[in-house]
């Protein structure tokens, strides 16, 4: 299908609203009617037509406005791209993964001509035709992965593997729950997860490296990660919540179906071949919170797992002081009937709201 | 002296260790302050023979008794600041089978690990001892500015003002804690400052 | 499935280097193009030698970055199980063969300010892939190759006559040795060194290393164990409810495979950690062979490296 490109802002006016396509193809993270931390890893290699798990790197309605907000946010603040000398191979190995990946998955919108190291890239969306030689930075206006990454949607962490640890050596970080690359930046797998709560204890992380660090060329995988925002905002940075902290403390019972926004990290893991580096795009959904009430099972079940989250998941995730309002919204969508297992939304075979 | 004991804390929060002695051909030990004291606790004639020892007092004066040890090479600065360029002269030259021995406040041993680190030695291969203040070197995540010795939380950003609360997130690149605005979410509530280990 | 990505690729060219050593050069079977590949990194090549499927892993000595073929120079081994005779003997020009996508345990340290090569003997095919690359990043490296004599000395010329002032040969026959410890001395900080060769010398290299104050970050080493031989065993594995019978000329992982059952794998050679398997009950001795287990978690006898370590006694229970 031809994508039809939103114009909408992430910040000031939130022009931001997924379409009807958009909502029902939203990765909903739970599988059930509870949640708890796992190593919830699967191959990345396709999943069913239409949907955010399809395609290698998913390019949908949102993605010409989010290119304009990743360079909103480089330009008021640089560091949020950053690569250390030794990652520049691991930056190509990305361009020509992503360069390939969508022009052979969106056809009708990208386009790449190879003749050895002269290399043609067309990207149609964003109007982009450019003639470049690979492993030539000279021939690039950036380095290679900030090249690429600035016409790819969602974040991309860069990890050297060296010493059976991962480092988080390079990134393009400006759609992120909350965490600074130029601070993490050079950290090992376990100090940049350091602040996240009860999974260190839970030995999560123990077991995500280990299959992280086995993670072969040619065999991506891929998992799920979710948290809450209010206002469609991207850019949920911690070098900006000085600025968009106090914008949680705006919801109301009126406005929080609007406002309220879940939101849902596609994360996929690749092995680099050049570099044996891994690359971990992020990849941001948001759904505003009456926009997934119109799916009945969804509503249910979203209910139940806010309610019964542990305090230092909710307090971790950001939402603590706004979850009885969130509970109040929600318990209007959730009339007891049982859900069907699986993350999909079922509207043919799920019940209506009964209540 | 006794040494003081951080809590158990994050995984990004730096462990410090205990200095001992490492075989190699070359060592170099850069003490601040109190850190003189883990340098004497170690010494001894053969390894002092192999020894540059840098030593910022800082207030104290240990720099009789570092020189009584006759190390190699002493030399006594006024601050971390005007040691550096002769830490750089001398890492710049070094061979492999350097020990490297860092000894004094968390913001001394990060900064000098840094410049170990940029000549290429692991982090894992340098030797630290915390001896001294628990003065903290912190970050503001907002404007990026280092403000140096934070001994209360929160604390004020000596560049933008902002009032932060001191994490243990700690990031070697920086040498420093990560401090965010502590009022975020609620503009102009700021707790009472108290020490950061009371 | 257990192991990499698999490619179907045909022989195009064998080439004998002297008494001992032949390179094997393969393409893809559908014309297309291979993967890249980082120095360093090995394929394991399926053999069909007979009844026993063997697989193998080599490195891969060609241009990391060349798409259209890859090659491995494989030593004959004539006290070994047979994998290297078949490569030797049975394969031939225009076969079909089964390989992995690259897989490296090997990488170099990008960070290094230098690398610094020590090879012995067909040790030196990995460090072919990493020179080449080092090439495209205008990286720094030194490479000390011991060998046998000259007529058993792999690549050294074309490497003496390409790269004359980073290449260093010794030839034992000519009492030449590396100075080791005079070599180790003089390196600039941020210098990884990189040893690939017989045990004798990966464990020279990496004790001398270490005695001298190198940090253990900065020496890699890469040894890949050919499954020994060993008395016949039986196995029960409990997950899939079936008793294995290991020949003597099989490893454990071949007869748990030969028996259907699932098991997971990367290097076959006691390095990468993939195979590692719960032991649930045993009465006997356990043969540890592999890299990958501590010392203590070999004492403690709850795990078990299936490619290249074996049992003798009377009865082992796996969780598999």
């Amino acid at each position: 299908m031809t994508i039809q490109f939103n114009d909408e802002s992430f910040r000031d006016d939130y022009t931001f609203r997924n379409s009807e396509w958009a909502i029902k193809r939203f990765p909903f993270p739970f599988h059930e009617d509870s949640y708890m931390y796992s190593v919830n890893m699967e191959q990345h290699r396709g999943g069913p037509e239409g949907s955010v798990y399809e395609k290698r790197f998913d390019v949908d309605e949102h993605y010409v406005s989010e290119m304009k907000d990743r360079a909103i946010v480089l330009d008021q603040d640089p560091l949020r791209c950053q690569s250390l000398p030794h990652m520049t191979l691991a930056g190509w190995d990305l361009l020509e993964l992503i360069m390939v990946s969508k022009s052979e998955d969106y056809p009708d919108l990208f386009e790449l001509h190879r003749n050895g190291n002269q290399w043609r890239w067309i990207n149609k969306p964003l109007g982009i035709d450019h003639s470049f030689t690979f492993m030539d930075e000279t021939t690039l206006p950036y380095g290679p992965m900030e090249y690429i990454t600035r016409q790819a949607q969602g974040d991309y962490a860069v990890l050297d593997q060296r010493d059976d640890m991962l480092w988080m050596d390079a990134g393009m970080v400006t759609t992120q729950a909350d965490w600074s690359l130029d601070f993490d930046i050079g950290m090992n797998f376990f100090e940049w997860h350091a602040p996240v709560p009860l999974a260190h204890e839970m030995g999560v992380f123990q077991r995500a490296l280990k299959f992280l660090l086995n993670i072969q060329q040619g065999a991506p995988a891929r998992r799920l990660n979710w948290t809450m925002t209010v206002n469609p905002l991207l850019d949920t940075s911690p070098e900006n919540y000085s600025k968009w902290g106090i914008q949680k403390t705006t919801l109301t019972p009126e406005n929080i179906g609007r406002k309220q926004h879940l939101r849902v990290e596609l994360q996929t893991f690749f092995r680099l071949p050049r570099s044996n580096a891994l690359v971990f795009p992020i990849r941001c959904y948001l759904c505003a919170f009456e926009d997934l009430m119109t799916v009945p099972k969804w509503g249910r079940r979203l209910h139940r797992v806010v309610r019964d989250l542990p305090v230092e998941l909710a307090t971790y995730k950001g939402f603590i002081n706004n979850r009885p309002l969130m509970l109040e919204y929600l318990s209007q969508f959730d009339d007891g009937l049982p859900t069907s297992p699986g993350v999909w939304p079922d509207l043919e075979t799920e019940p209506p709201l009964t209540k | 002296m006794s040494k003081f004991e951080f809590p158990k804390s994050i995984a990004s929060r730096p462990v410090w260790g205990t200095l001992e002695f490492r075989s190699g051909e070359h060592h170099l030990m850069i003490a601040e302050a109190e850190g003189a004291e883990a340098v004497l606790d170690i010494a001894t004639p053969d390894l002092m023979a192999k020894t540059h020892i840098i030593y910022i007092p800082r207030g104290t004066d240990y720099a009789d008794k570092l020189r009584a040890l006759t190390p190699a090479q002493f030399y006594e600065g006024p601050s971390y600041g005007a040691a550096l360029p002769r830490i750089r002269r001398v890492l710049e030259d070094a061979h492999m089978g350097l020990q490297v021995y860092l000894t004094g406040t968390e913001g001394m041993m990060g900064q000098a690990m840094n410049e170990a680190m940029a000549v290429g030695l692991p982090h894992t291969a340098i030797q630290t001892e915390h001896r001294g203040s628990t003065a903290r070197r912190m970050q503001c995540v907002h404007c990026k500015g280092i403000t140096e010795d934070v001994e209360v939380d929160p604390f004020v950003c000596s560049h933008c003002g902002l009032n932060l609360f001191v994490r243990d997130h700690y990031s070697r690149r920086h040498a420093a804690y990560q401090g965010v605005r502590v009022d975020a979410e609620d503009h102009g509530n700021v707790p009472e400052p108290k020490g950061i280990y009371e | 499935m257990s192991g990499a990505e698999k490619i179907q690729v045909k022989v195009t060219e064998i080439t004998p280097l002297n008494e001992l050593v032949t390179r094997f050069r393969f393409e893809r079977v559908d014309g297309g193009q291979l993967p890249t590949f980082s120095g360093g990194a090995h394929t394991v090549v399926e053999m069909q030698d007979g009844g026993i499927t063997r697989l193998n892993p080599y490195s891969l000595m060609s241009d990391p970055f060349e798409q259209s073929s890859y090659t491995i120079s494989v030593r004959r081994d004539d006290q070994g199980r047979g994998g290297s005779l078949f490569m030797h003997r049975q394969v031939k020009l225009g076969d079909e063969m089964t390989i992995s996508y690259p897989v490296n345990l090997f990488s170099l340290d990008l960070r290094a300010r230098k690398h610094l090569f020590l090879a012995g003997g067909i040790g030196i095919t990995p460090f072919l892939a990493q020179i080449k690359q080092l090439d495209v990043l205008h990286g720094q490296w030194e490479l000390h190759y011991a060998c046998r004599n000259q007529a058993l000395a792999s690549y050294a010329d074309e490497l003496a006559e390409r790269h004359p002032h980073e290449t260093h040969i010794y030839y034992d026959d000519q009492k030449q040795a590396i100075d080791l410890k005079g070599l180790l001395n003089g390196q600039p900080l941020g210098t990884h060194v990189y040893v690939c060769g017989p045990k004798g010398m990966i464990d020279w290299v990496c004790n001398t290393a270490q005695a001298q104050g190198w940090p253990a970050d900065c020496i890699h080493y890469e040894e890949f164990l050919a499954p020994q031989p060993g008395k016949p065993f039986e196995v029960h594995l409990k997950a899939s409810g079936k008793t294995v019978y290991v020949g003597e000329h099989e490893s454990l992982l071949e007869a748990i495979e030969r028996e259907g059952v699932d098991a997971p794998y990367l290097c076959r050679g006691g390095a990468c950690g993939q195979c590692e398997t719960v032991v649930l009950d045993h009465e006997g001795n356990f043969v540890h062979r592999d890299h990958w287990l501590t010392d203590e978690e070999k004492a403690a006898g709850k795990k078990i490296m299936p490619c290249v370590s074996r049992f003798e006694g009377k009865s082992l229970v796996l969780d598999r």
